[in-house]
């Protein structure tokens, strides 16, 4: 049955879980979609993220947000190590190309699950603040908190990586290094070390991404899996490397899911995204805000 | 004379205590016997999956300190099947021809468990069921049988159908994942609607992977049920009972819940607390005196100790016991047959009625309990984060079957969860 009532509440709701994809999918957009490395394990980290903030707020009553910002520092330092290993053992011999690269971060992805299985357990796990398990009310229309706060952050996280892109020196020489690597090589900087420290950038983002992952529903071990489609579709469906598409391409996947599983059945959500994705590619290869090459 | 009745006396001594020393030997040498299995211990039905296998394992470590069966001692051979319907039919054939196991338990789960019916119907095999739900009904197997209290397929819906109904119930809303176990529940709940003249308002199967469940309670809320029947599996479990506390219900549903998975789990019930509160849903055991009795009162004394060293759900209620149980039938099965002979233990676990600690347990002919045990339970006073209420009795009423009954229900739902 159709009502505008519906449709509206489908749109804000999707709206909401948009940003929340867009959340969880811009380390990705960094390090898939400006330094071209096949981080199938972005969704893994992810999900350790979560797993530590889990034990800052179970053990120690800190805010989930405020602890995916005490943890990004540490992110930090394991994307700088992350990106290390695989440039050792994958980039620096050139077999980092097709299936084998993406082999590795399977494999880190396989490890940080059975890390998390031996440490946790294969439970579930959630976290407590004030905001999550309420809603906002306006008229017929409730809006979890919980997503909001997701709103709020996304649009934060994207402003700030675009600017740090755009405006420091340091995201201009990413941004140059996802152009043309030889060009900096021969400009006298070393692109490994921009590309190392913008994956530690990539990893660094996700503190407050699994915040929002473990505030917006519990996590379990494996939950990663769920989210290697979503967040891939997201990335290139912006456009490999670009921010504000990242946000735009998540909100529009979002909006898409939530008026299909508000007012077509639940059972063609999927179908309609990656319809969507596909699309999108025939229409413009290069995605929705991808420069074309 | 005296010389050599000693060295006869010595002779036959020597071969005598040989004789008994090789008897011995080969006794102790005897293989043990091998039980396979594959167990979710990764993936989303982990949370069961590792609980149902300490059931077990505590079976084998009770029949192994009484001498085994059959004189040898027995042995578990366990794969993690990542709760894959994908990686079962290769694990069983491995188990089978590599490893050449003696019996098979199923793994836990419809899901896992629904490839493997065609194999061991084809080769003819025994194989112990694990909590599955109608995965012999297309396949007629009659070497099958579910450790499950479901009973009857329509037994689950109809029971909380029933008790909706006798609420004031009229209409019902179907909420189910997308996923084999989900839809066999589905189905019933259809036809059982159907049959009660209850118009279904709301139907809809969510994909696996639904991580927001907003939009989807809205548009039920919408439909304004009386009675909402949802079939959801572990990981969507929380997400929509979430959502109902933030979106709500609407003041005219009777009863919410039926066949939430997950809902039987110690550390989902502890995060969900308050939450849980009014909901109703089947479970298979609780520590309600009705079900109490001394066999589960020296299981749980083993689990709670050994759950906390495996790091597995630390109430158990949901499986562990019926994994015992699947233990004590085979137990009882191979003392009266004398041997593993596949055909003979199938033919007497259909004709007799086994006792176990859930209680006694008779089959029908498609492998399935004759009688339903599946409980009806209300969630009554539950508070945040405490897992020691729900040892309790009080915390989960059971409604349903009669003889088990501790209280009545609480209705409307959103009078139930205050």
């Amino acid at each position: 049955m159709f009502s505008f009532d519906l449709l509206l509440d489908a749109v804000v709701l999707g709206v909401l879980l948009g940003c929340f994809y867009a959340a969880v999918s811009l380390g990705l957009s960094v390090a898939f979609g400006l330094l071209d490395v096949p981080h199938v394990a972005h969704p893994a980290f992810l999900v350790l993220a979560s797993y530590a903030v889990y034990v800052l707020n179970e053990h120690y009553g800190i805010d989930p947000l405020l602890a995916g910002l005490l943890i990004t520092p540490f992110l930090f330092v394991l994307g700088l190590a992350a990106y290390r290993l695989y440039y050792e053992t994958f980039e620096k011999r050139g077999s980092d190309a097709g299936v084998r690269g993406i082999a590795f971060f399977f494999g880190i992805a396989f490890i940080i699950e059975v890390l998390i299985i031996l440490q946790f357990g294969v439970d579930q796990r959630s976290v407590t603040a004030t905001y999550i398990g309420k809603a906002w009310r306006i008229g017929d229309m409730r809006i979890p908190f919980r997503l909001l706060v997701a709103f709020a952050v996304a649009a934060g996280l994207t402003i700030l990586l675009a600017l740090y892109l755009s405006k420091t020196f340091m995201g201009r020489a990413i941004r140059a290094v996802a152009q043309d690597q030889e060009a900096l090589r021969l400009m006298g900087a070393n692109p490994i070390r921009i590309k190392q420290w913008a994956f530690g950038i990539a990893t660094a983002v996700l503190g407050i991404s699994g915040a929002l992952l473990i505030i917006v529903a519990p996590v379990d071990p494996t939950l990663d899996r769920a989210y290697i489609g979503r967040t891939f579709c997201v990335v290139v469906m912006a456009g490999l490397g670009s921010m504000t598409g990242t946000l735009v391409a998540a909100i529009i996947l979002g909006v898409a899911e939530s008026i299909v599983l508000t007012l077509f059945g639940a059972s063609w959500a999927p179908a309609i995204s990656f319809a969507m994705l596909l699309g999108v590619l025939a229409v413009r290869p290069q995605g929705l805000f991808g420069r074309r090459s | 004379m005296e010389r050599r009745t000693l060295l006869g006396g010595t002779i036959a001594t020597a071969v005598l205590g040989l004789t008994f020393g090789l008897t011995s030997a080969a006794l102790a040498q005897q293989p043990p016997i091998k039980i396979g299995m594959s167990m979710a211990q990764t993936g989303g039905l982990a949370g069961g999956g590792k609980a149902s296998q300490l059931g077990i394992e505590i079976w084998r470590d009770d029949v192994n300190a009484k001498g085994g069966l059959l004189g040898r001692k027995v042995e578990l051979i366990v794969y993690d099947d990542k709760s894959s319907a994908s990686e079962t039919p290769a694990i069983y054939s491995k188990l089978l021809d590599v490893d050449k196991v003696d019996i098979l338990f199923a793994p836990y789960a419809t899901v896992p468990t629904a490839p493997l019916m065609p194999m061991v119907k084809q080769r003819g095999l025994l194989l112990m069921g694990n909590f599955s739900f109608q995965v012999n009904s297309k396949v007629g197997h009659d070497m099958w049988f579910n450790n499950a209290p479901w009973g009857p397929a329509d037994s689950w819906a109809a029971s909380f159908l029933e008790l909706g109904q006798k609420a004031g119930g009229k209409t019902v809303a179907l909420l189910s994942a997308d996923q084999e176990f989900a839809q066999n529940l589905a189905v019933t709940a259809r036809d059982v609607a159907k049959r009660m003249n209850m118009p279904v308002v709301f139907d809809q199967a969510y994909p696996p992977n639904t991580v927001e469940f907003s939009s989807i309670l809205r548009a039920l809320k919408a439909a304004k049920p009386d009675i909402v029947y949802v079939a959801s599996y572990p990981p969507d479990s929380a997400g929509i009972l979430r959502a109902v506390n933030e979106i709500g219900i609407g003041d005219n549903v009777k009863i919410f819940g039926g066949g939430m998975v997950g809902l039987q789990f110690g550390a989902v019930m502890e995060n969900l607390g308050s939450l849980l509160n009014g909901v109703v849903n089947y479970n298979t055991w609780l520590p309600e005196p009705s079900m109490i009795n001394e066999g589960t009162k020296a299981f749980f004394e083993k689990y709670t100790k050994r759950a906390i060293e495996a790091k597995v759900d630390p109430l158990g209620y949901y499986l562990a016991p019926f994994g015992y149980a699947s233990g004590e039938m085979l137990e009882q099965a191979v003392k009266a047959v004398g041997s593993l002979d596949q055909k003979a233990l199938a033919k007497y676990l259909r004709e007799n009625e086994h006792k176990t600690i859930v209680g006694p347990i008779s089959f029908s002919a498609d492998g399935e309990r004759k009688e339903s045990a599946t409980l009806q339970a209300q969630f009554r006073g539950v508070v945040d984060k405490n897992i020691d209420q729900f040892r309790k009795p009080g915390t989960q009423v059971i409604l349903f079957p009669e003889k088990m009954k501790s209280g009545d229900l609480i209705s409307p739902f959103e009078a139930a969860r205050k």
